[in-house]
C-alpha cells in the first residue's frame, strides 16, 4: 500500500508525529490492509462456494440466516467459536496448536507480493513468483505437522497422501509458472503484469496455463484430486482431531487459497489488472484483477462440483508420466522458440515495453507451437482411451463368461 | 551498536538459528526435532534478507525448509518405531572430541580470513540483483562451467536413485 503510506505518513509528520514512529504507523496500517482484505474475503468466499455447489448439486444452499443467506458464515462463525476446544491427549500440545496458524499463515502470506493496482501491493518483491512457491511450501509441512501431532492414525494416514500430492504437483506448477516469468524476464509480480500489456501470456502458452490450473486445483486439496479428505477412506484426513476454530482456520485457508489461486492466475496470465480504462482510477484496475479471478475461481468451483474423486495412483501416474513430462516439453520448446525469434529481431527482447503489435508474431507462433502440442497430446490421449476401454470390454466378457461357467 | 531495525532483525533472527540447533541437539523426539532444525534454517534465510540476497532467502526457504524438511519428515515416518527408543548413545569422549575438532575447523577457518595476517579485501560496493546472479551462472566468463557441472551431477544423482529404487522385475 505505497501511496497510503506515503499519504498517511506525510499527514502524521505535518501534524507534528515523530518521523519513525509515522513510518511504523503507516507500515502497520499497510500491513493490515494486505492481510485484511483475504481475511474478509475469505468470509463471503464461504457463502459463494456453498451457493454455487448448492447450485450445482440441484439445491438452494443457504437461505435463512440474513437476505440469501448472507449471514450464514457469521453464524457459522459464532458456533465454531463457541465450541469446546479440545486437544487430545496424548497429542502434541504445542504443534498441534501451531499447525492451523502456519496453514493459514502459508495462505496469507502470498498476498503480499500480490499486486491490487498499478500501485497499490503489500511489497514489490524482486523474487515474487520464487517467493510464492516458497511460501506455498509452508502450507504442506503444517499439514503434515497437524497430521503428525494429533497422534492419531487416520489423520497421520491423510497427512502422508497430503505430503505426496503436494509435493509431486509442485513439480509442474513450479515448471508452468516458469513460462511468464520467462516471457516477462522477471519474478517480480509488478513486471510480469506489465509485461503482458501487449498480449495476455495465456494466449502466449494456453498449455503452461491448463498445467497451472490443473497443479493448482491439486496443491488445495480440490477435487478430482481431493484424497486430503476424501471421507469415505480417510473419516476426514488430517484434520479429524480438530474442532472449533482450529478446524475453522484450516477450513479457511483451504477456501481463500483456492481464491488466491484464482488471483494468481489472473495475475500471471489474464492480465492482472489489464482492462478497458484500468489507468483511470485504481479502483477499476482493482475491480478488473477481482472480475477475472473470480471467474477463475468459478471455473475451479464448477470443476469441484462436478467430477468425482481419483485413486491415488491414478492421481500420481497422471502427475508423473503426464503433466510433469508436458510441462518440462512446454518451458524447453517455448524457451528455445523465444531466443530464436529474439536473435531474428521477431520478438522484442524486452516484453515490458512491447506493445501489442510488437508482441504479435510471438504470439502467433508460440500459439501455434502450444496447438500443435495439443493436437499431438490429444492424438495420444485418444489412443489410450480406446486402448482401456478394449481391455475392460474383454475384462467384462471373461468375467461373464467366468459367471455363466459357474452357474452350470 | 545502533540500535535499528537490522540489529533487531540480527538479534531475532540469530536468536532462531542458535535456538533452533540447540533444539535440534537436545530434543529426544526426531520429529520435535525436525521442526526446529527448520527453525534454525528459517533464521539463515532472515540473514539472507538483511544481507539484501532476497533470492538466497526464498532459496533457502524452498530447498531448506520446503525440500529437505519434507524429506527429513519421510524418513522419520518411515521410521517411527524409532522415536520411542529410550536408549541414549552414551559415548561421550569420542563424540566430544569429534565435535570439539569440527568447531575448531570451522573456528579457524572462518575467522583467520577475516582477523588473520591475509590482506582484507574490501566489500563490494555494486550491489549485485538477482539478475546478475541469473546472467553470472549463464555467462561464458562467469560461473556456466560449474552450473553445468551441478545440474549434470544433480540429474546423476536423480537417476542413480530412482535406478535403485526400482523393482528388478520392471
Amino acid at each position: 500500500m505505497d501511496e497510503l503510506c506515503t499519504g498517511l505518513c506525510k499527514l502524521m509528520v505535518e501534524s507534528g508525529a515523530d518521523a519513525g514512529l509515522a513510518q511504523f504507523v503507516s507500515l502497520l496500517v499497510g500491513v493490515l490492509l494486505v492481510s485484511g482484505v483475504p481475511l474478509l474475503t475469505v468470509i463471503i468466499l464461504i457463502w459463494v462456494e456453498r451457493k454455487v455447489a448448492a447450485r450445482i448439486q440441484d439445491r438452494i444452499g443457504p437461505n435463512r440466516v440474513g437476505p440469501l443467506g448472507l449471514m450464514q458464515t457469521f453464524a457459522d462463525l459464532l458456533k465454531l467459536l463457541g465450541k469446546e476446544d479440545i486437544t487430545p491427549t496424548s497429542a502434541d500440545r504445542v504443534l498441534y496448536n501451531a499447525a492451523p496458524l502456519v496453514s493459514f499463515a502459508s495462505v496469507v502470506l502470498i498476498w503480499v507480493v500480490v499486486p491490487f493496482t498499478p500501485f497499490h501491493f503489500g511489497v514489490d518483491l524482486e523474487i515474487g513468483a520464487l517467493y510464492f512457491v516458497a511460501i506455498a511450501s509452508l502450507g504442506t509441512l503444517a499439514i503434515m505437522t497437524a497430521g503428525w501431532a494429533s497422534n492419531n492414525k487416520y489423520a497421520l494416514l491423510g497427512a502422508f497422501r497430503v505430503v505426496a500430492l503436494l509435493v509431486s504437483y509442485e513439480v509442474p506448477l513450479v515448471f508452468a509458472l516458469l513460462v511468464p516469468v520467462m516471457l516477462a524476464g522477471s519474478m517480480s509480480m509488478l513486471d510480469i503484469v506489465n509485461a503482458q500489456t501487449g498480449m495476455w501470456f495465456v494466449v502466449l502458452s494456453p498449455l503452461a496455463f491448463a498445467i497451472f490450473y490443473i497443479s493448482s486445483q491439486a496443491e488445495t486439496g480440490r477435487a478430482p484430486f481431493d484424497l486430503i479428505e476424501a471421507e469415505s477412506e480417510l473419516v476426514a484426513g488430517f484434520n479429524i482431531e480438530y474442532s472449533g476454530m482450529k478446524f475453522g482456520m484450516f477450513f479457511a485457508a483451504e477456501f481463500l487459497h483456492v481464491f488466491t489461486n484464482g488471483i494468481l492466475m489472473a495475475l500471471l496470465f489474464f492480465g492482472g489488472w489489464m482492462g478497458p480504462l484500468y489507468y483511470e482510477s485504481p479502483l477499476i484496475a482493482f475491480g478488473w484483477l477481482g472480475l477475472k479471478g473470480a471467474i477463475i475461481y468459478l471455473t475451479t468451483l464448477w470443476l469441484r462440483n462436478t467430477v468425482p474423486r481419483l485413486r491415488i495412483d491414478q492421481i500420481m501416474a497422471f502427475n508423473w508420466k503426464f503433466l510433469v513430462p508436458l510441462s518440462i516439453a512446454n518451458l524447453i520448446l517455448l524457451s528455445a522458440a523465444l531466443k530464436i525469434m529474439q536473435e531474428l529481431g521477431i520478438a522484442p527482447r524486452d516484453m515490458l515495453s512491447a506493445s501489442f503489435v510488437e508482441v504479435l508474431p510471438t504470439t502467433v507462433i508460440m500459439l501455434l507451437i502450444n496447438l500443435v502440442m495439443v493436437a499431438y497430446l490429444l492424438g495420444i490421449l485418444r489412443k489410450r482411451g480406446q486402448e482401456a476401454r478394449r481391455e475392460s470390454v474383454t475384462n467384462q466378457g471373461a468375467l461373464a463368461q467366468v459367471a455363466s461357467g459357474a452357474g452350470d | 551498536m545502533e540500535l535499528n531495525a537490522v540489529t533487531v532483525g540480527f538479534f531475532v533472527f540469530t536468536i532462531l538459528t542458535l535456538g533452533g540447533g540447540i533444539g535440534v541437539v537436545t530434543t529426544r523426539n526426531l520429529f520435535q526435532g525436525t521442526i526446529w532444525l527448520m527453525v534454525s534454517l528459517f533464521g539463515v534465510a532472515g540473514y539472507f534478507v538483511l544481507l539484501s540476497a532476497p533470492f538466497l532467502a526464498a532459496v533457502q526457504v524452498l530447498v531448506y525448509i520446503g525440500a529437505i524438511a519434507i524429506l527429513i519428515t519421510f524418513a522419520v515416518m518411515l521410521t517411527r518405531s524409532v522415536t520411542r527408543i529410550n536408549e541414549r548413545y552414551i559415548r561421550t569422549i569420542p563424540s566430544f572430541v569429534a565435535s570439539l575438532a569440527l568447531f575448531l575447523v570451522l573456528l579457524f577457518g572462518i575467522t583467520v580470513p577475516i582477523f588473520g595476517d591475509y590482506p582484507s579485501e574490501m566489500a563490494p560496493t555494486v550491489v549485485m540483483t538477482t539478475r546478475d546472479l541469473g546472467v553470472a551462472l549463464v555467462e561464458g566468463n562467469g560461473y556456466v562451467a560449474p552450473f553445468l557441472l551441478a545440474s549434470v551431477l544433480l540429474t546423476a544423482a536423480m537417476i542413480g536413485a530412482i535406478f535403485i529404487a526400482r523393482d528388478e522385475e520392471s
